[in-house]
């Protein structure tokens, strides 16, 4: 497993938990090189259970929400598990405005992730 | 530049990917120094964001001799936004919405939902080309009318 520009993934019992590097996911070469470390999860290493912590972010481009969408497909596809968490409220409306809150599980914290995963 | 207690900020971009995101955080930062807050700043933010990428990829295709012209109009209650491509324009009602079952799980198609999502009042004009958008700070979400 190579360093990750994008991402830190850390292991909390047999679940991946997720936190992006960056504050603001806009930039086209950032989205592509994130979706790559966050298919690489599924693709190389085999993760089963992933947990995507949102903490640290406080602006997804529609452009990012593309790549979450393509990567919820590969973790489906591979029989995986994903959920995701700690979504600012004003990140939050992005997912709501798009439906997309139904396509993906959310949960509010990490606890709660974990407790179900 | 200032009208009638309005700032006015005005740019021709260039149509490349990575040339607006100054322009943008300098918006952001007029308005937190109008007293704007954080949670109606990323709808400004998304809405700037997504507008002007869709100008240069879809409007102008990334063509190098095309532009991109903003206009920006800043209050402490207000922002209004008019962004223009030099594209042949488009229908913006024939764009799939994103939002049904049978879209759901397509990867791109957000930008415009996004903004419409964020924003009172959006408007299209000349074709397509053009969008003009306004936020009131205090005016019902979008979203819950």
């Amino acid at each position: 497993m190579g360093k990750k520009n994008r991402i830190e993934v850390s292991d909390s019992a047999n679940v991946s938990v997720v936190r992006f590097r960056d504050q603001k996911i806009i930039d086209p070469e950032s989205i592509q090189e994130l979706g790559q470390e966050l298919f690489d999860l599924i693709e190389q290493d085999e993760r089963s259970k992933i947990l995507l912590n949102f903490c640290n972010v406080e602006f997804l481009s529609s452009a990012a929400l593309g790549k979450l969408i393509t990567f919820e497909k590969k973790v489906k596809k591979n029989g995986a598990d994903l959920i995701l968490t700690n979504i600012a409220p004003q990140i939050f409306q992005v997912f709501a405005i798009t439906n997309l809150d139904k396509l993906f599980q959310i949960k509010d914290t990490e606890a709660d992730a974990l407790a179900v995963l | 530049m200032s009208s009638n207690g309005v700032q006015i900020l005005e740019r021709h971009l260039p149509s490349s990917l990575d040339s607006y995101h100054a322009y943008i955080e300098e918006v952001l930062q007029r308005l937190r120094d109008l007293g704007w807050k954080k949670k109606d700043l990323v709808g400004v933010e998304i809405a700037l964001e997504e507008s002007i990428s869709n100008a240069i990829r879809h409007g102008n295709n990334e063509d190098g001799s095309k532009q991109v012209h903003v206009e920006c109009r800043l209050g402490p209650q207000r922002f209004w936004a008019k962004v223009c491509d030099e594209g042949t324009g488009y229908e913006p009602d024939s764009v799939p919405d994103c939002r049904s079952s049978e879209n759901l799980k397509r990867p791109g198609g957000r930008g415009l939902t996004l903004i419409r999502g964020f924003m009172n009042v959006v408007e299209h004009s000349q074709r397509g080309c053009c969008i003009t958008m306004e936020k009131v700070i205090g005016a019902p979400d979008p979203e819950e009318e």
